[in-house]
């Protein structure tokens, strides 16, 4: 067996039991990178020797007996968390060489509980987009392919795409990542591994560059359910420098995936049957729930009936909020700044923004200037927000009859680069069965479950109460334990 | 709504994010066509309803009033594109 | 009779409200734990978060949020339980995130009312809007190099407190009245240190002038005038200007001015480019702020008395309004009054605090935080009056030399044999000598002279080196006299 195979669960047993260092896993891991990450372009740095440093100085302490939960486990991190010494690009070339002098509070406990980072995992640009192909670094490469077209290269979804391919390609055992409405789970759903956006304030904001902070959360992207418990147990954890972290324990989610389904009550949403959804997505749904009726779950049709507003909905609340959250970006006190010569100050402004975001970045600023601006405010903005209060209540009235909801984590597998790039409408659409978790702050995950006509892997969504990852972890597990997903990506490490 | 030329140039400025002319065209139809889609949330019957503002907490959690950060102004500006000795450094303001 | 000015066509009258930013006495900034402290050397107090950079996150200060509440009290204004955080959103060299956390929607304080006192002795209430707290901006300056401003962030994040009054002021003197009194309140309570020369208190003067009986026209905002003075200066410059453009059949348009001080007058200012439009939304970094009302209720009962109820008291002790007026101006005047006039008759302390001390404060240049004379100090000299181990006269004189020399009353009192003669014999003999080298005078005086009285308890003190007790000497005078 490749070191590069092992779950994340599996290596931390091996690491235990002496079977191999974390030099070795992390050496691996290193040199899979150097043979892929050309063709992949999960990473966009790559810390190789302060990964080697942090792996030796683990492997002391689980000499010495002082091993952390993760000691010696090799993750990527988003490149949205600011990590501390080493460049952090948002995905975008407005941050130039920005090096943080600080470091995320989700990295940072990772790094308490003995982690090696291997790099920073590529992204969409501030995280706007669903196929990772808006970075400024140049797109991700899902390391999936159709079996019937293995030359078309594939988007691995977005903004978390890096994070994801590396998970999927064996370039990292897990990885950071986050979710505005969708960007964990989708990428996780198209690269066929597990990924969970767990409940706004779960984990905390602190130190991750924002893209529209009501509605940005952490978690983890893993290859099972169980190694993403495992990395959000650590993830997590109330932090007084986000004010909107929630200041409640966190419980043994990995205890959790191992609980099952029984007597548990499953809400079908209908709103979710949509028009037009392929009908494998739909037959895999079913087969989700018959697999989660075997198991002794209880399945129950609900009604989220404020559904089809939730992408609209999130297309005015996360553009107005990204458009104040990056007017820092302004060439002053860091990053990239351009001028020509008699520039005067708002001309510098106007320069240095029209060059350092990428198209996408600004259309959403500038969708965010418009709802928020005078006169449009109370019909969009506040709109929104009232919009969001009735999906939340949607939510609210159907957990008062059921434990979880299942359904589709995308509306389809992963598509082509050059797909969808015609009209960022289509492109958000992506979103449409994740976004509804965002906007009501609910735990949502990802578990892979199948496979389309293609070879493509698709993924089923968990959604549970607020601070109730458990039971999203129990009815994951349940489904990853009956879909035993077997399928690898054409491009990996270890063959 | 729709917007016309005019209103993509002041969004532009509100924004300060430079368009060419060249460029408002594409980007009014872009932005036109978002707004159009959202468009249907008018549809949707929210009398009464109280506007959700953010994501989880319910009130501010206040921090004590000491001094637990500053006294790094190296730091602060290691990363200025312009940096004039203890200060950043614009093209000169008139107010 | 109301202010008013006058025009070509006729008479006009002011109408004004203040926005006045008060800079909330606490250690740390608002949202961050840099420090707040004046005159640091440049971007040494700036925290990540005051800068503005990636990822970095708001955390409310309790005592920033207590001072607002306390200020909020002391405007005997109502406090919302319930307030949020919104961003106000503009692009400039000194505001590092692109927006200002602000309360716009909903503020922590509501209506309230000061009582302003004008030189005729009149009160009149000036209403208040609203008190909102919200960051400052950093600090750019302009004259460092030919073609570049330079930024200092120390007070970017610092806490201010918004305070707007109702547009019930209609006078330069209101205005200034107005301030004057809210700056007392502010120091009384502790919440702000009214500091105008370190910016501790900035004023916007909203100006608008109409005819009698019309109702409001167009106002303009003068932003950001720093003395109490400059505000009483700019209400008048700003109306003159105004009544002019209308009386030349022009428009007022609203706009933001600055206050030019070197020439008196306001002008409009170059660097609004494109109207504002400050896209205000709830600050997602920041959940509502909601305060518990028991909380407040102990922060009530722990204000200071305010210099109204001082006043009063003050007045009740039999002191002259004026003089309760001037001890309370300053709480540390009042202090200073009380400490002295511990135990002792209030109505002779405010003489000598407000008179003779007063007077020497200004002499020396002192203030009362740096006088050398102590209250302990000037009490032991007014024990040496009330026991009469010297007299009033002399007690001026050893009060100059407390402030020269830094000794105690007593010290320079024996030291230069001060006390005062209380010894008949001593002004006997004293008298005789006077009336023997006076021998017309006091025929005179004899003869029915009477003014001639005070001739002679002049040349009598002389003769003791002013040691001799007035009263004393007034009863051995008349019965030598005859």
């Amino acid at each position: 067996m490749h070191p590069t195979d092992f779950t994340l669960r599996g290596a931390i047993d091996a690491l235990s039991e002496g079977i191999i260092s974390s030099v070795e896993l992390t050496s691996a891991h290193l040199d899979a990178i150097a043979k892929l990450n050309p063709r992949l372009n999960a990473y966009i740095s790559v810390t190789g020797e302060q990964a080697l440093a942090q792996a030796r100085a683990s492997d002391a302490r689980r000499a010495e007996g002082t091993a952390g939960p993760l000691d010696g486990v090799p993750l990527a991190i988003k490149d949205l968390f600011c990590t501390a010494g080493t460049r952090t690009t948002a995905g975008s070339r407005i941050l130039g060489n920005f090096t943080p002098p600080y470091e995320s509070t989700v990295s940072a406990n990772l790094l308490r509980d003995g982690a090696v980072f291997l790099g920073k995992a590529n992204l969409d640009e501030f995280a706007m987009g669903s196929s990772n192909t808006t970075s400024a670094f140049g797109p991700v490469e899902n390391p999936w392919s159709r079996r019937n077209d293995p030359e078309t290269r594939l988007v691995p979804g977005g903004s978390s795409g890096g994070s994801a391919a590396a998970v999927a390609a064996r370039l990292a055992l897990g990885a950071t990542a986050t979710d505005t409405g969708g960007s964990i789970r989708q990428p996780a759903a198209f690269c066929g591994i597990a990924g969970i956006k767990p409940t706004y304030g779960r984990c905390s904001r602190f130190g991750i560059v924002a893209f529209a902070s009501s509605l940005d959360q952490a978690g983890p992207v893993a290859r099972t359910v169980e190694d993403c418990a495992i990395l959000l147990r650590s993830m997590a954890g109330f932090d007084p420098k986000d004010s909107t972290s929630a200041d409640v324990p966190v419980p043994d989610f990995g205890a959790a995936c191992a609980r099952g389904v029984k007597g548990l009550r499953i809400g079908v949403p209908k709103e979710y049957r949509l028009d037009g959804t392929p009908p494998e997505i739909a037959a895999l749904w079913e087969q989700g729930l018959a697999w989660l009726r075997a198991q002794g779950a209880e399945t129950v049709e609900i009604s989220l009936p404020h559904t089809q507003y939730a992408l609209p909905t999130y297309y005015i609340v996360a553009p107005a909020e990204a458009s104040s959250n990056l007017a820092r970006y302004d060439g002053v006190r860091f990053g990239l700044r351009v001028t020509e010569p008699g520039s005067d100050l708002k001309d510098l402004y106007e320069r240095t923004r029209a060059e350092g975001f990428g198209a996408e970045v600004r259309r959403r600023i500038l969708i965010g200037t418009y709802v928020l601006s005078a006169g449009y405010y109370d019909a969009y903005y506040l709109k929104a927000q009232k919009i969001r209060a009735l999906i939340k209540r949607d939510f609210d009235e159907a957990f008062r009859t059921v434990d979880a909801i299942v359904t589709p984590a995308t509306p389809s597998a992963a598509f082509g680069m050059d797909e969808k790039q015609d009209d960022p409408v289509k492109m958000y659409l992506n979103d449409v069965f994740t976004v509804t978790a965002n906007l009501a702050g609910l735990p949502g995950l990802a578990v892979p479950a199948g496979l389309d006509g293609q070879g493509l892997p698709l993924g089923l969504q968990v959604i549970g109460r607020a601070f109730d990852e458990e039971t999203v972890f129990a009815v994951g597990a349940a489904i990853e334990h009956a879909a035993d997903f077997t399928a690898l990506p054409a491009l990996r490490a270890g063959i | 709504m729709s917007l016309d030329l005019d209103q993509v140039r002041r969004i532009a400025s509100l924004a300060r994010i430079r368009l060419k002319e060249s460029e408002l065209g594409q980007a009014q139809a872009e932005l036109n066509g978002i707004l159009g889609w959202i468009e249907q949330l008018q549809a949707v019957d929210t009398d009464g309803i109280e506007p959700m503002a953010g994501g989880g907490a319910v009130a501010l959690r206040p921090r004590p009033d000491a001094v637990t950060d500053g006294g790094q102004a190296e730091r602060v500006l290691a990363n200025a594109p312009d940096r004039q000795g203890e200060y950043f450094g614009v093209p000169k303001v008139v107010e | 009779m109301s202010y008013t000015l006058e025009g070509r066509t006729g008479t006009w009258e002011i109408v004004c409200g203040l926005e006045v930013h008060a800079q909330v006495t606490s250690q740390s900034k608002l949202f961050s734990g840099a420090a707040t402290a004046f005159g640091a050397s440049p971007n040494s107090q700036v925290s990540f978060i005051d800068a503005g950079f990636p990822g970095m996150l708001p955390v409310i200060n309790q005592e920033c949020v207590a001072q607002a509440v306390r200020t909020g009290l002391g405007l005997n204004a109502e406090i919302h339980l319930w307030s949020r955080f919104d961003r106000k959103n503009y692009f400039y060299a000194d505001l590092p995130q692109g927006y200002q956390i602000s309360q716009f929607a909903h503020p922590i304080v509501g209506t309230g009312t000061v009582e302003i006192t004008l030189a005729d002795g009149s009160t009149k209430p000036i209403g208040i809007t609203r008190l909102h707290l919200e960051q400052d901006a950093g600090k750019s300056l302009h004259d460092q190099h030919p073609q570049k401003s330079f930024i200092d962030l120390n007070r970017s994040g610092v806490a201010l407190m918004e305070i707007v009054s109702e547009a019930d002021i209609r006078s330069p003197e209101e205005a200034g009245a107005y301030l004057t009194k809210l700056r007392q309140i502010l120091r009384y309570l502790g919440t702000c240190d009214g500091n105008m020369d370190e910016g501790s208190m900035r004023a916007d003067v909203n100006v608008s002038v109409r005819r009698a009986g019309e109702p409001y026209r167009t106002r303009c905002e003068v932003k950001n005038v720093n003395s109490i003075r400059f505000v009483m200066q700019a209400v008048e410059a700003e109306a003159r200007r105004q009544i002019e453009v209308w009386e030349e059949g022009g428009e007022v348009q609203q706009e933001t001015r600055l206050f030019d001080t070197g020439r008196g007058v306001t002008r409009s200012m170059r660097s609004k480019e494109d109207a504002h439009d400050y896209r205000y939304f709830p600050d997602p970094d920041l959940p509502p702020l909601v305060l518990d009302a028991a909380w407040v209720e102990s922060l009530k009962a722990a204000l200071p008395e305010l210099p109204d109820a001082r006043r009063a008291r003050y007045a009740a002790m039999g002191l002259s309004p004026y003089d309760a007026h001037v001890l309370t101006l300053e709480k540390e005047t009042a202090a200073f009054f009380e400490a002295v006039a511990q135990g002792r008759d209030a109505k002779t302390v405010a003489n000598w605090v407000t008179g003779d001390f007063f007077a020497a404060l200004n002499r020396t240049g002192h203030d009362i935080g740096s006088s050398p004379v102590g209250a302990a100090g000037l009490a032991e000299l007014l024990d040496l009056i009330a026991d009469k181990t010297i007299n009033g006269k002399i007690a001026k004189d050893v009060l100059a030399l407390m402030f020269e020399t830094g000794e105690g009353a007593t010290a320079i009192v024996d030291a230069r044999g001060l006390r005062q003669v209380v010894d008949t014999g001593a002004i006997e003999a004293a008298i005789e000598a006077v009336m023997a080298a006076n021998a017309g005078k006091v025929a005179e005086y004899r003869s029915g002279k009477d003014k001639l009285f005070g001739f002679f308890v002049g040349q009598v003190m002389k003769a003791m080196q002013g040691k001799g007790n007035p009263a004393l000497v007034n009863d051995v005078l008349k019965q030598k006299l005859g």
